[in-house]
């Protein structure tokens, strides 16, 4: 590597295309045929919070980040004081 | 026994097109009977690359639809009597083609030809399904760079869940063909190289096609690179290809330009 960086004067960027496909197809391969996790915990995580509080969509945050042993999930839901729904709107 | 190939690869660009009329010019070319059909409705092209545009009466629609009959769809290659093509619908909606239609398509020209080469669509919709859904082989055409690599595997995980072989509990043979290849840049590491896209893909390789002008002359003129220049590196690739097809053993090389003595002294480059 340091020496095709000597002759060339540039880094080689063939092994990061290489690592970035390997993590991205690991992932997408194991999604086949299924709902992608993530995507389902973030829609229930925010139904769930959507029926007991009224929430601006403006001040929600979510963060996903695929790696290639964990991924992480984020949600940032900014909660206003009195923003219950009445228990008769929640049914 | 007829084999229906489809040439496919879920990403736009990458050359099924070309490759599909290279490999079917070289197969009829060592004497097989061959028809390739077009399956990109409303974006046919292969009729051009094969330089049989002015000749497209009937089509794919028209047959599956029985307004004309298969015999008089099909186009009979003007320089090569094996070859044959049966161009896709430039007008109609692709919502005509139907799964039952081609069905009945392909299992006709099983009973009249040894090789039925799909030429996909891009995209993994309709027309791409169908054009996969009764092959017995696949050749994924995948350039060495990323977006093309990740198209491939989807394609892949179709071919092996979509189809109809795969529906009987069967294998498609799949073949990586890998396009517009530039050693000289895959060596200084600023292009994937053939073991990274194997080892990612975890499919066989069929062959190497190095980037060349030669294709786009091919194109330009409506010839199949492997009948226009034969002697040209893309085209002696394609017949490797070919010949691995057929059972072949071949060493796996990527051709490079024969340069003549006095081109090498001079150090021209051949044109």
């Amino acid at each position: 590597m340091n020496l095709l960086r000597l002759i060339n004067g540039r880094k080689a960027t063939a092994p990061v295309a290489r690592e970035r496909l390997q993590i991205l197809l690991a992932h997408e391969r194991g999604l086949r045929g299924q709902p992608d996790l993530l995507e389902l915990l973030r829609a229930e995580i925010l139904a769930a919070v959507q029926r007991h509080v009224d929430i601006d969509q403006d001040k929600i945050v979510i963060r996903m980040e695929r790696g290639p042993q964990v991924s992480t999930l984020e949600v940032d839901i900014e909660v206003p004081n009195g923003a219950h729904k009445s228990l008769a709107a929640v049914g | 026994m007829a084999k229906v190939l489809v040439v496919t690869s879920g990403k736009g660009g990458v050359g099924k097109t070309t490759s599909t009329a290279a490999l079917g010019a070289a197969l009829a070319q060592m004497g097989q009977r061959v028809v390739v059909i077009d399956f990109d409705v409303g974006l046919r092209n292969l009729d051009l690359v094969l330089g049989a545009e002015r000749r497209v009466v009937f089509d794919l629609i028209n047959v599956v639809q029985g307004v004309a009959k298969l015999q008089q769809a099909l186009i009979r290659d003007k320089r090569l009597e094996n070859l044959w093509l049966l161009p896709a619908s430039q007008t109609r909606d692709k919502d005509a083609l139907t799964d039952e239609g081609i069905s009945r398509v392909i299992a006709e020209l099983r009973t009249k030809f040894d090789w039925i080469l799909c030429d996909s669509p891009a995209g993994i919709e309709r027309g791409a399904m169908l054009a996969m859904r009764y092959a017995d082989e696949a050749v994924i055409v995948t350039n060495p760079e990323v977006s093309s690599v990740r198209d491939s595997d989807r394609i892949i995980g179709m071919l092996d869940s979509k189809t109809v072989k795969a529906e009987r509990g069967e294998f498609v043979a799949k073949h990586i063909l890998i396009t517009r290849y530039d050693a000289g840049r895959a060596s200084r590491g600023e292009m994937l190289g053939i073991e990274d896209i194997l080892e990612i893909l975890a499919t066989p390789l069929l062959g190497i096609i190095p980037e060349s002008q030669d294709v786009l002359r091919a194109s330009n003129v409506g010839s199949p690179v492997t009948l226009h220049n034969a002697d040209s590196p893309p085209a002696r690739a394609y017949i490797d290809a070919v010949n691995r097809l057929l059972g072949e053993t071949i060493a796996m090389t990527v051709p490079t330009e024969r340069k003549s003595f006095m081109s090498r002294l001079l150090g021209r480059r051949a044109a």
